[in-house]
């Protein structure tokens, strides 16, 4: 069974139906792809499955259980968790704390403990702080721990933020976007970045638009176009779908045939 | 003015570095101060500061780590106070006892403002605080049979240890007032540096992204009012018994002003800052007593350079120092010498 399906789910905003019946799904170990036009609701989709909107209709299962409409904190819980579009980490805190903050729903311990320090507090707090060293040493991130989050250079601050995410123990990471504004060298350093995490084991749900970066590394990709599910399939195979290129350049310059109109219709 | 700040960060620095060795002599050096057989007059100023000191500490885990501002801080002081008075004078219930009750009253008044402003924050919070305020002082003001209206709850009882009453002038109330600021020191550091404090700090820097990392931000909010109520009744309950009246005028609008002033002059976010910020503006007023009125113009005058210059604060402003680790947790491997020693920011 998929780590996550997608069936059907539809939001409405008002008048405007901005995701239709779209359908989806992730295996465990796999790098998903979501691309489409600007506007076409991908971010929609994201914040449908983490939470942030509710969806008017559908499901999304997650490890064999419904997640849809749950709080965002729970969805975390859950397993799930993500990187913005625009990077959105704690910028006055520190790169180590920004990590411990992701780390919040694994540290348990009582308002109690943490007023006396008493042994549980000690012990979580050790455990967390190794915790979050370990994982950013293992994202080349170590020598940075003391620096405050604003103060680190774009690339790194888009690594934080997925090492963030990781932090919540996470079996999905959902990245919004992650070479947003990247120059192409940056862009191919993300590029390795991604897969190394899938061979740590990572599961990856992407949306992109550089083209790139989804080519190179999905190994689905999904294609949305108006809200709607337009194509899927491998990367070799979207590149030359018909419809994807239309939805992306729009028809002028292509030769129309009536008979594929006919049937993606 | 440059060359000011950079002198006044150079020795701040150096005294938060030697801090081990300057806090048990500022102790042992506070703690003498009552043998000084310094008038009743200066030493409660002194004890003023430390209620202040209290306040703005309470007020500082909403405004300075939450970064929500409460424009109507007295309430919560106010709820403290009357609570802890009116058992004390109507029931005759021991210091000890109605200090507790004093605690929770603040608490309550915490709990009541956390749940109705939770979803809220920004300016919407600040109004609604000051709503608050305003209907805890009408309710203290009019509901005669309880608190006496507007004549105020006279002789409140002084607390006692073993007989031995505490008052101004044999420096007991000075020596509760060092352990009550002691108290709301360590609360204050405790709850920072714990998962609470970086879930309170995460909510400050961007709500979103902290909810979609976890953490239950409303429950946060209302838990972080609800402890800075309990702290701020604290003061109320042994303003108090110092004062022995209180009328709703002694928790008005202007102390609610003056809490949230010296917050951001001693430096949002920093527990010296609030210690410090309480010591220079509530010395000040009664420094500058020869000019009269005039000291508030200067009053005024200084919080506006203070924002002009150092809008931080006092002591406001991030640390350079390397994070501070758990005992027994080893640095990364990677992190060279150097770089340690480094100065962030």
């Amino acid at each position: 069974m998929a780590l996550l399906e997608v069936n059907g789910i539809t939001k409405v905003f008002g008048g405007l139906v901005a995701v239709e019946k779209v359908e989806f799904k992730v295996n465990q170990g796999e790098i998903v792809s979501i691309i489409g036009p600007n506007g076409a609701g991908k971010t929609t989709i994201f914040n449908m499955l983490t939470g942030v909107y509710k969806v008017n209709d559908g499901t999304i299962v997650f490890d064999g259980k419904e997640i849809h409409n749950k709080q965002p904190r729970e969805i975390v819980k859950a397993g799930i968790a993500r990187t913005f579009q625009n990077i959105r980490l704690f910028p006055t805190m520190r790169v180590i704390e920004n990590v411990l903050v992701g780390e919040h729903i694994n540290v348990h311990y009582r308002f109690w403990d943490l007023l006396f320090k008493t042994k549980k507090y000690r012990e979580e707090e050790k455990k967390a702080a190794q915790r979050a060293i370990d994982l950013l040493e293992s994202l080349d991130l170590g020598g940075e721990i003391d620096n405050y989050a604003k103060n680190l250079p774009y690339g790194m601050q888009r690594k934080l933020e997925i090492a963030r995410a990781i932090a919540t123990n996470a079996r999905l990471l959902i990245l919004d976007e992650p070479a947003a504004g990247m120059n192409p060298q940056e862009s191919a350093e993300l590029k390795e970045f991604i897969l190394k995490l899938r061979d740590m084991g990572q599961t990856i749900l992407l949306i992109e638009h550089d083209m790139s970066v989804v080519m190179d590394i999905s190994d689905r990709i999904y294609v949305i176009d108006h809200g709607r599910k337009i194509a899927e399939g491998l990367p070799k195979e979207i590149a030359v779908n018909q419809q994807v290129i239309t939805a992306y350049l729009g028809s002028g310059g292509v030769k129309k045939d009536d008979d594929t109109e006919k049937e993606n219709s | 003015m440059k060359k000011l700040t950079a002198m006044w960060e150079q020795t701040t620095d150096f005294l938060l570095a030697k801090k081990k060795i300057l806090i048990p002599v500022v102790y042992i050096l506070l703690a003498s101060v009552p043998f000084l057989g310094l008038s009743q007059y200066f030493i409660r100023v002194l004890c003023l500061i430390g209620i202040y000191a209290i306040l703005t500490m309470s007020l500082n885990l909403i405004a300075g780590y939450m970064g929500q501002t409460s424009m109507g801080h007295a309430a919560l002081y106010c709820l403290g106070g009357y609570f802890s008075a009116l058992l004390g004078s109507k029931l005759g219930w021991p210091f000890w006892i109605t200090m507790l009750f004093g605690i929770a009253g603040g608490a309550l008044g915490g709990l009541i403002l956390g749940l109705s402003t939770m979803r809220l924050s920004g300016s919407y919070l600040a109004v609604i605080t000051l709503a608050f305020a305003e209907v805890v002082e009408m309710v203290v003001l009019n509901w005669n049979s309880v608190t006496n209206g507007p004549l105020g709850v006279r002789n409140i009882p002084r607390p006692s240890i073993f007989g031995w009453e505490l008052t101004t002038s044999n420096g007991g109330f000075y020596w509760l007032m060092l352990v009550l600021v002691t108290i709301a020191i360590l609360v204050s550091i405790c709850v920072v540096n714990s998962k609470f404090g970086r879930a309170v700090r995460a909510i400050k820097e961007d709500e979103l992204a902290a909810k979609l990392m976890g953490v239950h931000t409303a429950s946060y909010k209302v838990q972080t009012i609800v402890l800075s109520g309990a702290m701020a009744g604290m003061a109320g309950a042994f303003y108090a018994s110092m004062n022995r009246y209180i009328d709703a005028n002694s928790f008005n609008f202007d102390i609610s002003m003056t809490i949230l002033c010296i917050v951001i002059f001693g430096g949002l976010g920093s527990i010296p800052g609030m210690i410090v910020g309480s010591a220079l503006l509530i010395a000040f007023p009664e420094v500058l007593r020869s000019l009269s009125d005039y000291r508030f113009v200067v009053y005024g005058l200084l919080l506006i350079f203070m924002m002009r210059f150092r809008p931080q604060g006092l002591l406001g402003g991030l640390s350079k120092k390397p994070y501070k680790l758990p005992a027994g947790v080893s640095r990364p491997k990677g992190q060279s010498e150097a770089e340690r020693g480094k100065q962030v920011g």
